[in-house]
């Protein structure tokens, strides 16, 4: 090692050298790989919808999406309408799907009124009303796409996260734990309640779906408690327009 | 003649036993207490350890005699946060659902010890070959003792391996559930992945005795 390194002249200028590389070479990747990485993003949001409202290709104990080759045609298929809903205004809008809900919830924070995407899939003769909403974990953001009936009764769950503990909070996205929600009414006497992810309900198999509850994992009491506050809060906001389906 | 000189292969072999990262050098700990609640997230961790750090190795060797020492923690650290970060972006193109598991990586290599460990104490003195070696059998090491952990933690703790009830059905009282059995919950939690690796370094510590520290 000669002394040219030392010298604080060559410190400056290697440093300045390598965010220059380094960020032009990070800059490039992603500029160059967005089209394809935004596609798969939007394959991804069209097999959870799907999966909510029970399209997928489960096999007997784990959560599988239809294949991203299927997607779009099925898409199309089971997802009659797509809504976005601003206020009292309901309109359609066939990119709805599309519409980040994080960006949403930013700008609902700073006093705009936030647009609800929500899609509404017919399958065997059954209507799904399927809203996406986030929330936060342990570590990161949670979200879900939840499939419900008119009366709010839960029909589909699929949950993902970024980066909740694996073995612990991570397997929210399990069928063990997705599937308990099936069933679950979201509302109690016509009341909104929400589905709160409990401990100790004495209801392991999940058989009484009136309680608004579910069985918690066990080791994943944050995640558990950011999935409550994040179907309280989120869902809570489709209550008016389900409001108006009962008048219908 | 073998495909490595007896040195070489040392960098290779001792990392497994008498020179392993976690047991004996104590480099990786935080992700060994954070993925092994289940063998899978364990296994995956190991590979990509693997493949970061013995790239990064290769790398941070190619570039030891231009970098200044006064910044070379901060060299190692943007060498492998760009590494990782352009190896995800590619996968997010490319091989969308492999990415979206090993997304939840990123960050726990970027910070893993273990790399910028291997960085400083090997890479920066010696050639790219060598780093090589040194670097996947670090990993190698890492992966050895992650998968052990994983193992104990998914079996004792939740009664599965790689997500198979290999135990019985807990909930249906079939398998060893039907006499009695319970999961221990306590084995989910990160103590107990300190506990099992506290185990594993008295075990090796009692059959080579020559590794325990003099006080």
């Amino acid at each position: 090692m000669s002394n040219r390194t030392e010298s604080n002249v060559y410190t400056i200028i290697f440093a300045i050298a390598m965010v220059i590389v380094v960020g032009g070479l990070l800059a490039f990747t992603a500029s160059a790989l967005r089209p394809m990485i935004d596609n798969n993003e939007r394959l991804e949001k069209q097999q959870n919808i799907l999966y909510a409202m029970g399209v997928n290709d489960n096999d007997e104990s784990s959560a599988v999406f239809v294949s991203t080759k299927e997607a779009p045609q099925l898409f199309e298929k089971y997802i009659s309408k797509q809504l976005v809903i601003q206020g009292d205004n309901v309109s359609e809008d066939e990119n709805a799907y599309l519409i980040d809900v994080k960006k949403e919830q930013a700008s609902a924070k700073e006093g705009n009124e936030r647009r609800l995407p929500l899609f509404v899939g017919e399958k065997d003769g059954k209507t799904f009303y399927i809203a996406p909403i986030r929330g936060k974990g342990l570590w990161d953001a949670i979200w879900a796409y939840i499939a419900m009936d008119k009366d709010m009764v839960v029909q589909g769950a699929y949950f993902d996260h970024k980066g909740e503990t694996a073995g612990l909070g991570a397997n929210i996205k399990q069928r063990f734990f997705m599937d308990d929600f099936i069933g679950e009414n979201l509302m109690n006497n016509g009341e909104f309640k929400g589905i709160t992810v409990a401990k100790g309900n004495n209801d392991p198999k999940n058989e009484n779906k009136n309680d608004n509850k579910v069985d918690a994992i066990a080791g994943a009491t944050i995640t558990g408690d950011g999935v409550s506050a994040m179907l309280k809060s989120e869902l809570k906001q489709y209550v008016p327009y389900f409001e108006t389906l009962k008048n219908e | 003649m073998g495909l490595l000189s007896k040195k070489d292969a040392a960098l290779i072999k001792d990392p497994l036993a008498d020179n392993n990262p976690i047991t004996i050098q104590v480099l990786g700990i935080c992700s060994a207490l954070a993925i092994t609640a289940e063998l899978e997230a364990a296994i995956v961790m190991s590979v990509s350890v693997l493949f970061v750090l013995g790239i990064g190795n290769v790398v941070i060797s190619l570039m030891r005699n231009i970098i200044p020492s006064k910044i070379r923690i901060i060299v190692q650290l943007i060498v492998v946060a760009a590494l990782v970060i352009i190896v995800d972006q590619v996968l997010k193109a490319f091989a969308y659902e492999l990415s979206k598991t090993l997304s939840v990586f990123v960050g726990l290599i970027i910070t893993n010890c273990i790399i910028m460990g291997r960085f400083e104490a090997f890479a920066l003195g010696n050639g790219p070959w060598r780093s090589f070696l040194d670097g996947i059998g670090n990993s190698l090491g890492y992966g050895v003792i992650l998968i052990i952990v994983a193992f104990f933690r998914e079996l004792l703790g939740a009664g599965t391996l790689l997500g198979i009830k290999v135990l019985g059905d807990p909930i249906e009282k079939t398998g060893v559930y039907a006499f009695g059995y319970e999961n221990n919950g306590f084995m989910l939690l990160a103590p107990m992945a300190l506990i099992v690796v506290g185990i594993i370094i008295w075990i090796q510590r009692t059959r080579n005795t020559s590794l325990v520290e003099d006080h």
